[in-house]
């Protein structure tokens, strides 16, 4: 059984005042979710992200297409039971304090008064609230309500979880501990489907992502795979070349010089060999050989530029920092 | 179900009287209550005519208020501060969210009318000094006044589903005002020559709520008494108007897309 699957799932808005148009915000989205695994829908904002994790949730209703979650189809509000779901930004009610908003959620799960206290109490002290429980939420920073959001997200014990753009408006500790919890439900078993357009933390979490752009997907697959992607170029870092030595070395890629060191781009695989063998026979000095990956964000680029023709710019391409609104 | 409509009740009343605002409308409400005694002080003869009219007055007023203000309020911030999202992430079924919500807004409404209902009494003690079987005749009245907050309530709900706040504050008073004067807008539609007229004041006087049938307050403050009949025809009345009001609110909701 699959954790999440979509079939050509379309999403139009109607758009205008008196005439209105319909605007397609996801087109004919198909994936499939494996179970235990953690699954990234990147893209920039208004790529779709969280109209997709919307539709799931049954918060908004897909134009045609269909969804399953835990292989129940996304009308049975009961498979709620079994997930939990983190919005982005997420807004809570402010005159609660942390403990009581938990204690709520515990209540809408039909949990017992004791276990709710109990994982609330857990929950809190995992994601660093223990101190603040009492604190009502109006007083939180956007990085605590992020922590407490995670906090009720998970108070069911969840098999699937949803994160919208989790690392939203958190210091990077705060994402480092996030990350960290992302990868304990995986040891756990649980499944986390996340949006980001931090690719960074895309990169070092993700076993399969799904890239988005427009509303269309642009790709979708194992991270390792796309990565493997393999050597984009290789890198031979060489110290003082002789000028000789360095206009043969033309023929093989480009010759950047930094300093006393000179640094060879090989682009093509095949060429590096014949380099190093010749380098090796003028006797010059090799600091380093490295084989330059392609990173997710080189991948990214790449993907949405090819669904982006009349956009050169990536607006809000981020492979570090914080946003929103996928 | 019960347990989670339950669960939203609990926590919409929790919020309600969290919010600083209703206990302000709750103290002047016992002032003006307060207030009776004073007036009362200068109008020989009619002292608790006074009491009974404008405590019963103040009672309807400032309820209503609270009722257009709470029903609103929490409905559409819900919406608005996108609060509704934690809700219907979890198993909650969207009727189960507006019969919470409903159900809640109800428990506020009672608990601040019973608190006004006993400042109420107490300046009437303060007044007649003793308590008869007939003084408690105004509790009939105050029913009805509860009555009429339960189907403003729903209205303001049935508003706020599809509607900004300011707007659902504007169509929920504005009904209410109309459905004081139902009967009179019925006697304009048969005297006007107009078919447009007739048909437009019929259509209004059987759509909207009639709250001219709820309102006994000068009565009771002349010491008329509220028949049983009445009673029941007025709940059955408010039970239908609301059940009514609150399943096109359900509908209107079960398919509103939360963008």
């Amino acid at each position: 059984m699959l954790a999440v699957e979509t079939t050509n799932l379309t999403k139009d808005y109607a758009i205008g005042f008196w005439r209105k148009k319909p605007k397609r915000v996801l087109d004919g989205l198909s994936l499939r979710v494996e179970r235990g695994e953690i699954f990234g829908l990147l893209g920039p904002n208004g790529a779709g992200k969280t109209t997709t994790l919307k539709i799931l949730l049954r918060l908004i209703f897909p134009t045609s297409g269909s969804a399953e979650i835990l292989g129940r189809g996304i009308e049975d509000v009961a498979t709620h039971r079994r997930i939990g779901y983190l919005p982005e930004n997420p807004s809570f009610y402010d005159h609660l304090t942390a403990e009581e908003f938990l204690h709520y959620t515990g209540d809408l799960f039909g949990l017992a008064a004791p276990e709710t206290r109990r994982r609330t109490a857990r929950l809190l002290d995992r994601v660093g609230l223990a101190d603040s429980r009492n604190i009502q939420l109006r007083k939180f920073s956007k990085g605590m309500l992020q922590r407490v959001g995670l906090a009720q997200a998970l108070i069911n014990e969840p098999e699937l979880v949803f994160l919208d753009e989790p690392m939203s408006g958190l210091d990077p500790l705060g994402r480092r501990e996030v990350r960290d919890l992302i990868l304990e439900l995986k040891e756990k078993g649980i499944t986390v489907f996340f949006s980001t357009h931090i690719l960074s933390d895309a990169e070092m979490l993700c076993d399969r992502v799904a890239i988005l752009n427009r509303g269309r997907m642009q790709g979708c697959g194992e991270l390792r795979e796309m990565l493997a992607l393999g050597v984009s170029s290789t890198e031979i870092l060489l110290e003082a070349p002789d000028d000789l030595l360095l206009d043969r070395l033309k023929s093989y890629g480009t010759v950047v010089r930094t300093g006393a060191r000179v640094c060879l781009q090989v682009p093509k695989e095949a060429d590096v060999t014949p380099a190093l063998d010749l380098l090796l026979k003028s006797g010059s000095r090799i600091v380093s050989v490295i084989p330059v990956k392609m990173s997710l964000e080189d991948y990214f680029l790449a993907q949405v530029a090819l669904g982006t023709p009349a956009r050169p710019e990536t607006e809000s391409l981020s492979p570090n920092e914080g946003g929103h609104q996928g | 179900m019960i347990g989670r409509v339950a669960s939203i009740a609990r926590h919409t009343f929790k919020e309600a009287v969290r919010d600083k605002v209703l206990y302000n409308l709750i103290v002047f409400a016992l002032l003006l209550i307060g207030a009776a005694i004073l007036f009362s002080t200068i109008s020989v003869g009619i002292q608790k005519i006074i009491v009974l009219d404008l405590g019963l007055s103040s009672i309807s007023v400032f309820g209503l208020i609270m009722a257009i203000f709470i029903g609103i309020g929490l409905m559409a911030k819900e919406i608005e501060r996108r609060t509704i999202y934690h809700v219907l992430s979890k198993p909650v079924r969207r009727f189960e969210f507006v019969m919470g919500k409903y159900l809640g807004l109800l428990l506020t409404l009672l608990i601040n009318t019973a608190i006004m209902t006993a400042g109420f009494y107490a300046a009437l003690f303060y007044q007649t000094r003793r308590f008869t079987v007939e003084d408690f005749a105004p509790l009939a009245t105050i029913y009805f006044i509860l009555l009429q907050f339960a189907i403003v309530v729903s209205l303001a709900m049935f508003f706020s589903t599809f509607s900004t706040p300011v707007l659902s504050a504007v169509f929920t008073f504005s009904v209410y005002v109309i459905g004081h004067f139902l009967s009179e807008m019925k006697w304009l539609g048969q005297t006007s020559g107009s078919s447009v007229v007739k048909g437009a004041a019929a259509a209004l006087y059987y759509l909207l709520p009639n709250f001219s049938n709820f309102d006994f307050i000068t009565e009771t403050a002349h010491g008329e008494k509220i028949s049983g009949l009445l009673l029941t025809a007025n709940s059955l009345y408010a039970v239908l108007y609301v059940t009514i009001l609150l399943s096109a609110t359900i509908l209107i909701f079960e398919a509103r897309e939360l963008k």
